[in-house]
């Protein structure tokens, strides 16, 4: 459960370049994560706050396969994405770095500042004031092991100390 | 059962006798391809946290083109990094400002048809014109393929994309990618596997084939693949190498299919993205006369030998319009020599063109030629979103090699069937 926080709510396609701008891609990544979203939504970088989640039409994370992407949004203290579909590379980048993404066909009722609590292990989303809980795709149980592990790095570290490699 | 060829791919990497869509199974990758960007750099520090050495130094390729030529302290670091991590891991396979990794590493000869590749960019598809599964991942995945030689798939079904009849005059596999990305979207892929076949996907040669499958990260599929034939033999072979078991490594008839699309070449108009998706793909005369300044004849997309060839067919014997500024990025210091031989640098340089190295350059909006406030651009590389190639005002509209030489001449957007001899 992540408790009551803030939604950001965001259209189709959007894209790497807009979640981490080939103009800072050399930069260290606070550096970067403060650009991220900046050409859809100038407010984002400065205002989200940890635990926020995002919300997002078809194809998020197109584009490249750079996973700044992804680890932008986890420096920015992002929860979770939920989107109608994702772009297979930011999929497995997100899941890689331990951010959790939820494929949920409803999320066009969601809108921008609304709150909500996600429950990630029944992958149940809440919002505040609607009677009904939006249901997001469960993550496969093999790709859940690696976010509960805290990402690809942590999860090979077990499996090389447990000797598996 | 009868198999895809994805399928056939997937289930040897994967060491299964047949494997089905949706199955999600770990296969051993026959080679990893990194470049500077997202390579050592990168995997590095990652790599270091487990004693530091790749599984195999012969299976792994690196190539440097994204931060070349260094220009300042930061890109110069990045390239030093570079070698001495190729250096320290024993790598030999590494071309250091050769060119564009996608074109560098099959004119090497690295890869032939049944492979299973990966590599550390969005445009790794590309191979998938070899007959090779290929596809690309972030540079966290690579750290741990580069650990273990591993990676988790899950079996893409196949979206089958046949392309009949015969391409026009003036009418590239450029054209092709961007109709069918203004059909199918940008999320058409779905993340699976894409085959492109049909008689005029065989006429083509290798580095059109590897345009339609470079342009499968724009379409979202995982790869793109196009069985080998005689092109495919004869390409390798020019590179050492000799295809083995050719007639296994293609789709069977039967065979499930997710979707079966079939698009008429012959009908085909030249196409022209608007900003800021290469799904806004239209026929060119929906904008013709809009005005350009910057014309871009680069990246692993746009700017190969067979593109080079078609720029310089437009170009030969006219001149460039006034209001626009040419730059052309030869896709591989290879290609470049070839095309130096065959008297088209020189054209370009006659025609007014200015020459940028080798290299991703204004594609991956890093270094220098970024583009300016406001610039209104054409240009042959594969995606146009907000802000990529320089400045979030600065708008890019994406055609084939023929439509941007024609732009430029023009100082519009305009046709290439309309350019021929005008300028005389
Ligand atoms: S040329 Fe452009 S598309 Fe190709 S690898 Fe470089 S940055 Fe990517």
């Amino acid at each position: 459960m992540t408790g009551m926080v803030r939604i950001w709510k965001f259209g189709d396609d959007i894209d790497t370049d807009a979640l981490a701008p080939g103009q800072y891609m050399n930069a260290p990544l606070d550096q970067l994560s403060a650009h991220c979203l900046e050409s859809v939504n100038a407010g984002f970088a400065v205002n989200v706050k940890p635990g926020d989640i995002i919300a997002a039409g078809f194809n998020f994370g197109t584009g490249s396969s750079r996973e700044q992407a992804a680890q932008a949004l986890r420096h920015l203290g992002v929860s979770a994405v939920i989107a109608k579909s994702f772009a297979g590379i930011f999929y497995r980048n997100a899941i890689n770095l331990g951010l959790p993404v939820f494929e949920c066909a409803d999320t066009d009722q969601i809108r921008d500042g609304d709150t909500a609590e996600l429950d990630l292990a029944q992958a149940k989303l809440v919002v505040a004031g609607d009677a009904d809980p939006i249901a997001c795709q469960p993550i496969p149980g093999f790709l859940m092991q690696i976010l509960a592990d805290g990402g690809l790095v942590p999860h090979l570290e077990k499996r090389f100390s447990a000797g598996k490699i | 059962m009868p198999q895809t060829l994805a399928e056939k791919i997937i289930a040897t990497a994967s060491g299964h006798q047949s494997v089905s869509p949706g199955d999600i199974v770990t296969a051993r990758v026959d080679l990893a391809m990194i470049h500077d960007s997202g390579g050592p750099r990168r995997v590095k520090p990652i790599l270091d946290r487990f004693g530091g050495t790749v599984w195999d130094p012969n299976k792994v390729v690196v190539v440097s083109d994204h931060y070349v030529p260094a220009h300042d302290d930061e890109t110069r670091s990045i390239q030093a990094l570079t070698k001495k991590w190729v250096a320290d891991q024993g790598i030999r396979a590494f071309y250091d400002e050769k060119g564009i990794c996608h074109v560098v590493v099959p004119e090497n000869g690295h890869l032939i048809p049944g492979m299973f590749v990966v590599g550390g960019d969005s445009h790794s598809p590309t191979g998938g014109a070899f007959g090779t599964y290929m596809f690309g991942i972030g540079a966290t995945e690579m750290a741990g393929v580069l650990l273990t030689g591993e990676i988790w798939i899950k079996v893409p079904e196949t979206i089958l994309i046949e392309w009949t009849g015969q391409l026009g005059p003036r009418i590239s596999a450029k054209d092709m990618m961007l109709y069918t990305c203004g059909k199918l979207g940008m999320d058409g892929g779905q993340y699976q596997a894409v085959e492109y076949r049909g008689s005029a996907v065989a006429k083509l040669d290798m580095q059109e084939r590897m345009t339609l499958s470079n342009m499968t990260a724009e379409l979202g599929g995982q790869a793109g693949i196009i069985a080998p034939d005689e092109t495919t033999a004869g390409y390798l072979r020019e590179c050492g190498r000799t295809v083995e078991n050719a007639d296994f490594w293609r789709t069977d008839v039967g065979a499930r299919l997710k979707a079966h699309h079939i698009f008429d070449a012959s009908a085909l108009e030249p196409q022209v993205a608007a900003p800021h998706s290469p799904a806004n793909a239209a026929q060119v005369g929906d904008y013709n006369k809009v005005p350009v300044n910057v014309a871009y004849i680069g990246a692993c997309t746009g700017a190969k030998l067979a593109d080079l060839r078609m720029a310089a067919e437009v170009l030969r014997g006219c001149k460039l319009s006034s209001n626009v500024t040419l730059k052309i990025a030869p896709a591989s210091l290879k290609d470049q020599e070839i095309a130096k031989n065959e008297g088209l640098m020189a054209l370009f340089a006659e025609a007014g063109a200015e020459i940028l190295p080798n290299a991703c350059g204004i594609c991956a909006g890093y270094g220098p030629d970024r583009l300016g406030e406001d610039v209104v651009c054409i240009s042959t590389t594969a995606r146009n979103f907000r802000g990529r190639m320089g400045a979030p005002s600065s708008k890019v509209f994406l055609g084939s090699p023929y439509t941007v030489a024609a732009s430029a001449v023009a100082g519009y957007i305009a046709d290439p069937r309309e350019i021929q001899g005008r300028h005389r």
